[in-house]
């Protein structure tokens, strides 16, 4: 995280000018969680460009109200200003929900909006930014949003007691009214919200207790659907600004390349082409639209500088992970007891491979730079650095910069970087009208920021009974957190993302030793978060080894992981709630059909998968079901943890499938979804999700789903045809059942695919 | 023994006359018909870039994609090994500007190089035999006037005995004759044009004649079609049932000229490289007059006949959108693959949704039991420039494993050829290495 | 000039003929519902209706349009299976960030129209071209069901209490 600035950013600075226009406009309350100024932001209307003051006056609103999260306007409308960026995880209806309940209004009664840049408003307590990553969303918030909503409503209160003179412990509050039942008075939000907003900040506030919650804990539908369905929710790539042109561009497809040459001439010939831009390393066509852009792109004579990685390959990177994880200096993480001289040693290396987001919407942003002032749209997850970058670029200072986030097309990590939008902030600097940036998805995967490829060797020693008396594990690979938040490493420079879910695992084992290889990929090949770094891909190895031990002690998986959790009753019941759900040990399964377990606890929750899957003879995988049991304490939405958990379930049993990044002649060589495979609908199994209720705080949800399906699967192929797999994606030539099985025809038809639908 | 010596030594004398009898070079600079494209009368440069054109020089002499044209590198994976193609820009150290006339004229027309060592016949010196000598000079002055690439050639990854050049004579004196084009006054200047276009400029034969077990072009069986790097080069005589003797001569020109014809298919692979680089840029006369010479080729049935079911029942009862009467069932693995990543463009009905090109029904790629076509376009995906637009298919191979690519072959010639597939995950990994 | 019948009404576009109909939509008349994901007719984003029949308009020369109508997702409510299908996603909340969702309404609107009551296996042929990397597609079943039979496909939630839980 870049070091805060500390001063105050355009919105605040208007809030401080007309702060007599809030006091007159209705109520909004300052909210301080970081330690931060408190002054106000500007929002408005998703669909009206949050952020744009002069848009939010126009639009009837006071510019600047002094509350990073709640502004009511004297008609009685609530608006709810989002701290975390929505991509799809249903955060700004959860947000809402923690609001709404404390404030005492229906999730009817209110509006969202996207927050404007602000670290100081809007940083996650979690992240220490303006951040939207990690599964932090609800688990940063949910005590201050409560608490905003609490104070808010104790103000409106007391403004209405005020009015009546009556005590306001007297007074309740209901779907955005204040009422007074003993002398069955009623008064709306709106109309005491401008005396709300002259009174002192309270003390403190009380929350509502947890059996009192209405919204809380109840499925409710998203906020933000109505307009999805009609088409009608503006993403970054949807913007369109007056004048504007688009430009299609070209990086070097090599890491660290430049730009050597380019012959123009016949692309500035094509109709509708304005303009050919180049940086160091790219070049961009300018069109009237996308399609002249890229037109006039493909008829560009590029000539690359490949730079020095021109040859690299997949398998050299490989080799030098692997000899790093042989000779590597380790930092131990963690060191409990020793390795015991005595018992059964077992030990495997996992592999795992780079990996692309593809996030539905490709990169795009949409720059202006005059010389006094600089704008953007486009959906990030961090729009306080890509304001920083805006900054250094243009060389304005942040009062004369307007970010203007949008929802997003999938982030899934992609989108807290900000490479893509320093590219088009380079491009549009240097001409004179607004530049929509597109990437293509070929440059969306080609530049991709690749989550990292590891080299993992964990060993364990087993006691007389094969429990595992210690574990070891020495996991090597490239580090996220130390180049995108370097302050943020540990002791020793431990990147501590790189061991989630290894430091501390579900089970009890006495003795063990951590330890991580730093291993840098070569400059240029930056890697990026992806949905879970650590935490998906240590669940991986660490689940998959579970059962390879569970083998060696010849018990069967489930039996084998309980007897390690008598100490942890949350997850037990986990464990034990999907056996049951799945049937385990019931009716003997077809063969070529096995279930696999994988447990852990990322992220702040506990979670459980069984996966069912067929395994054809010639190595075919056929999903057939999957169960998950989940604890992630009180949950905010059970239908968004639900639709979390079965989109990240899917998102991982996808990547395990088929993904994987590759390089040849120093450039990525997948470029769109025929090469860079995504699971389909007709692949998709159903996925039951059961849910241990209590009033734990709330866990991450985002990812959870993605960590715990690799190693599910990978166990459930291993019960299917005894093959355990070492490596990801899935090498289904590991899986054929015999040779012949592959010299016969492959039928157009198959005899039972098995999904079993609802 | 000294017998069996004797009887030696008369073989290799006999050898030896045969060897420079049939490797007699024709000596006359030889007469080409009237070609549309390149009258006589024009710019030189413009005759040798519209016959260089015509001869699809171009194919194999420029890598794809490395904008380089003309300076070589291409490879060719042959049953014997792998040749690459050499650098013919005029470049004086790597390519081939110190080079005579008479040095471009023997490598083209004999297949021997200005250092007298032989050509490979990947190079088709035995079509290009037949061209007249002021036609190849138009070609050189053409490659003269582009740009020089320094690029040194790619040595050749062949095992012995096949890395003996010398060898190649006997090649030679078994199946090249030097030999320059002749007219045949019976036939019309149309036909003459045609002959000339497909045997000496086009090289038809090279991928469309069957070959012998010597590699080399089986006559009497001309054009009957034949598998070359996996890919199926079709039957093209004018048998009704298996070559192209009941399309029509628009359909055979609009094959030619924009690589589709509707109702009988779209050219891909080698051939959707011809149209791109070369067939596209005939000519409408020149067109024309190939599609006469096509017409008069003897009918024949060749290897392996391909039967086309043009209703074929399955896709006839399949909506645009909806599969209908397929014998496999909904949860078949090719039926699934083909829902997921081809049905939106093809259709269900093989109709071709957003571009005819996309069509399917029809065609002999999803008549063909063995699915070679239709392996490699899955495989390898298919993509031409025509006219200032591409026409393409992605890539399957990467993301797709054997087995799944050999059970949407056979799904595809089951639902659009209403034919048993013969596909196996072994032939598709023999297809991938091809 | 080509002219273009674009939900209902009539719009005069100077663009190449062989320019895909999703850049006409998006960049030239201004509709940005319909959206880009691939531009290979891979991922279904950007699917609208062509006389009634979904077509990937990211590969769809405008030149061949001719007089046939357009339908996009702007106006697929006003169709009663586009709009039954709207509602069941609301009801069944199928969307997460929403990008792939334009195409895949227009998908399943289609699929309605043609089977009002379909198989799983009708779902899997009209909505396997459709990619949601968000992982949605649990719920597009359950809603393209509910569409179709008006019978509530409850949310699958299904909650346990601790003392519920197998021991
Ligand atoms: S954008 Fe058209 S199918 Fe992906
Ligand atoms: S909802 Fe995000 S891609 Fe489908």
């Amino acid at each position: 995280m870049k070091p805060k600035t500390g001063k105050p950013q355009t919105a605040e600075q208007i809030d401080l000018n007309r702060r007599h226009a809030i006091q007159s406009g209705g109520l909004a309350i300052a909210f301080l969680w970081l330690g931060g100024s408190g002054i106000a932001s500007a929002a408005i209307n998703a669909r009206k460009q949050p952020g744009d003051a002069a848009a939010a006056l126009a639009d009837g609103n006071p510019a600047f109200a002094p509350n990073a999260f709640i502004r009511i306007g004297i008609d009685g409308t609530v608006r709810l200003v989002m701290p975390t960026v929505e991509m799809g995880q249903a955060i700004y209806t959860g947000s809402s929900m923690l609001l709404a309940e404390e404030l005492g209004v229906g999730m009817d009664q209110i509006t969202v909006e996207h927050s404007p840049p602000s670290d100081d408003l809007y940083g996650m307590p979690l992240l220490g930014g303006q951040i939207t990553g990690g599964s932090t969303s609800t688990r940063g918030t949910w005590q201050v949003l409560r608490e905003a909503g609490a104070v808010a409503r104790t103000l409106l209160v007391a403004a209405a007691a005020a009015q009546w003179h009556v005590d306001p412990s007297t007074c309740t509050v209901d779907r955005g009214m204040v009422h007074h039942t003993p002398s069955g008075r009623s008064v709306g939000f709106g109309a005491v919200a401008s005396a709300a907003g002259q009174l002192p900040m309270p003390d403190k506030v009380q929350l509502k207790d947890p059996k009192d919650f209405q919204l809380i804990g109840k499925p409710l539908r998203r906020v933000d659907s109505a307009d999805k369905v009609k088409g009608a929710t503006q993403f970054g790539l949807d913007v369109r600004v007056p004048g504007m042109k688009i430009a299609v561009v070209k990086a070097c497809p090599t890491f660290d390349g430049k730009l050597a040459s380019v012959d123009d001439k016949a692309a500035r010939a094509l109709p509708g082409v304005v303009d050919v831009i180049r940086i160091g390393d790219a070049v961009a066509v300018v069109g009237e639209h996308f399609w002249a852009a890229k037109q006039g792109l493909e008829a560009l004579g590029i000539t690359w500088d490949r730079g020095e990685n021109a040859n690299l390959t997949t398998q050299q990177l490989r080799d030098a992970l692997a000899e790093s994880a042989l000779n590597g200096k380790s930092i131990v993480a963690r060191e409990v007891g020793s390795r015991p001289a005595d018992g059964k040693a077992v030990e495997s290396v996992y592999q795992l491979p780079m990996l692309a987001h593809a996030t539905m919407e490709p990169l795009n942003a949409t720059v202006f730079v005059t010389s006094d002032k600089c704008e953007i749209w486009l959906g990030t997850q961090v729009p306080a650095r890509v304001l920083d970058a805006a900054a250094k670029i243009t060389g304005l200072s942040k009062d004369k910069i307007i970010v203007h986030n949008q929802y997003l097309g999938g982030g899934f990590g992609r989108r807290l970087e900000t490479d893509s939008v320093e590219q088009a902030l380079a491009l549009a600097k240097q001409v004179s009208y607004p530049l929509k940036v597109v990437w293509t998805r070929e440059e969306d995967i080609r530049h991709d920021r690749v989550r990292p490829m590891y080299h993992d060797r964990i060993s364990a020693v087993l006691d007389a009974n094969g429990r595992p008396a210690w574990y070891g594990y020495r996991t090597s690979g490239g580090t996220v957190l130390g180049r995108w938040a370097p302050m943020a490493m540990g002791k020793d420079g431990l990147d501590s993302d790189a061991v989630e879910c290894v430091v501390e695992v579900p089970y009890e084992i006495p003795n063990l030793k951590v330890e991580w290889i730093r291993h840098d990929m070569p400059p240029g090949l930056i890697v990026g978060w992806w949905r879970g770094v650590g935490s998906t891909h240590n669940l991986f190895v660490v689940e998959s080894f579970m059962d390879e031990l569970a083998h060696h002690a010849g018990k069967d998986p489930l039996e084998y992981r309980r007897a390690l959790l008598q100490k942890n009753p949350r997850s037990l019941a986990l464990l034990n709630l999907a056996a049951e759900k799945i049937g385990w040990g019931g009716q003997p399964l077809p063969a070529r059909v096995g279930r696999g377990i994988a447990l852990g606890e990322p992220f702040g929750s506990r979670v459980c998968a069984i996966v069912e899957t067929e395994v054809t003879a010639q190595g075919e995988i056929r999903l057939r079901r999957a169960v998950v049991t989940l604890d992630c304490g009180i949950a905010v939405n059970p239908s968004s943890i639900e639709a979390q958990i079965q989109g990240g379930l899917l998102f991982g049993l996808s990547a395990a499938l088929y993904s994987e990044i590759t390089i040849k002649d120093g450039a990525i060589e997948q470029g769109n979804f025929n090469d860079y495979r995504n699971l389909r609908i007709n692949e998709t199994p159903l996925i039951e999700v059961h849910r241990i209720e209590n009033n734990e705080a709330p866990g991450g949800l985002g990812e959870v789903g993605t960590a715990i399906a690799a190693p599910a699967l990978a166990n459930a192929i291993f019960a299917a045809t005894g093959v355990r797999l070492y490596k990801l994606p899935v090498d289904r030539d590991l899986l054929v059942q015999n040779a012949n099985a592959l010299k016969s025809v492959v039928s157009a038809t198959v005899a039972s695919q098995g999904r079993d639908d609802a | 023994m000294k017998r069996f010596l004797i009887i030696v030594a008369f073989v290799l004398i006999l050898g030896s006359v045969a060897y420079f009898a049939l490797n007699r070079t024709d000596s006359s600079d030889g007469t080409a018909p009237a070609i549309a494209g390149a009258p006589a009368t024009a710019d030189v440069l413009a005759r040798g870039e519209y016959l260089a054109k015509a001869a699809d020089c171009t194919a194999c002499h420029t890598a794809p994609g490395s904008g380089k044209p003309f300076a070589g590198g291409v490879a060719f994976r042959l049953p014997f090994g792998t040749i690459y193609s050499s650098n013919i820009t005029a470049d004086m150290q790597t390519g081939i500007g110190n080079w005579s006339d008479s040095d471009f004229v023997r490598a083209v027309r004999e297949g021997v190089r200005k250092d007298g060592k032989r050509l490979y016949p990947a190079f088709p010196y035995t079509s290009y035999t037949q061209l007249s000598r002021s036609d190849v000079l138009a070609i050189k002055a053409y490659l003269f006037s582009l740009p020089k690439i320094s690029q040194p050639d790619q040595p050749n990854a062949l095992g012995f005995p096949f890395n003996q050049r010398w060898a190649m004579g006997f090649w030679n004196a078994a199946f090249f004759k030097s030999q320059r084009f002749v007219a045949d006054a019976s036939k019309s200047p149309q036909w003459n044009s045609g002959a000339y276009l497909a045997g000496a400029l086009g090289h038809c034969a090279e991928c469309h004649t069957p070959r012998n077990v010597g590699f080399g072009l089986e006559h009497g069986n001309e054009l009957a079609g034949e598998v070359l790097q996996g890919w199926r080069a079709y039957n093209i005589t004018s048998d009704t049932a298996h070559g192209i003797g009941a399309w029509s001569d628009g359909e055979i020109a609009s094959y030619l000229s924009t690589g589709h014809a509707d109702g009988r298919g779209s050219a891909a692979g080698p051939m959707g490289e011809a149209v791109d680089n070369s067939l596209q840029y005939l000519k409408p006369e020149d067109t024309a007059a190939l599609v006469t010479y096509l017409r008069s080729v003897p009918a024949r049935g060749g290897k392996d006949p391909i039967t086309i079911d043009a209703k074929a029942a399955p896709a006839l009862a399949s909506s645009d959108t909806a599969p209908g009467g397929d014998s496999a069932d909904a949860d078949s693995a090719g039926l699934k693959l083909f829902e997921s990543a081809c049905a939106s463009c093809h259709q269900w009905n093989g109709q071709g949704q957003e571009t005819p090109y996309a069509s399917l029904l029809g065609t002999r790629g999803v008549n063909d039991i063995s699915a070679a076509n239709v392996t490699q376009v899955i495989l390898h995906g298919s993509r031409m420039r025509l006219d200032g637009h591409d026409v393409f298919m992605p890539a399957f191979g990467r993301a797709y494993s054997d087995t799944e690519i050999a059970a949407l072959a056979n799904y595809v010639i089951a639902h659009f050829g209403n034919k048993q597939g013969t596909v196996t995950p072994d032939t598709v990994a023999q297809s991938r290495k091809l | 000039m080509l002219s273009l019948s674009v939900n209902g009404e009539s719009h005069s576009v100077d663009v190449p003929a062989d320019m895909p109909l999703l850049w006409v939509l998006r960049d030239v008349i201004g509709m940005t519902g319909t959206k880009f994901g691939c531009g290979i007719a891979q991922c279904g984003a950007c699917t609208v209706h062509l006389d009634g029949q979904p077509v990937r308009s990211c590969v769809l020369p405008v030149g061949s349009i001719g007089s046939k109508a357009i339908t996009t997702i702007e106006a697929i409510g006003d169709t009663p299976s586009g709009q039954k299908i709207q509602q069941a996603w609301l009801d069944v909340d199928v969307v997460q960030c929403g990008y792939c969702q334009s195409g895949q309404i227009m998908s399943a609107a289609a699929l309605l129209k043609r089977s009002p009551n379909p198989s799983d296996a009708d779902i899997d042929a009209a909505m396997s071209g459709n990619i949601c990397r968000c992982g949605t597609y649990v719920r597009i079943r359950a809603a393209i069901k509910q569409a179709a039979t008006g019978k509530l496909e409850i949310l699958q939630t299904i909650v346990t209490s601790p003392e519920g839980a197998a021991s």
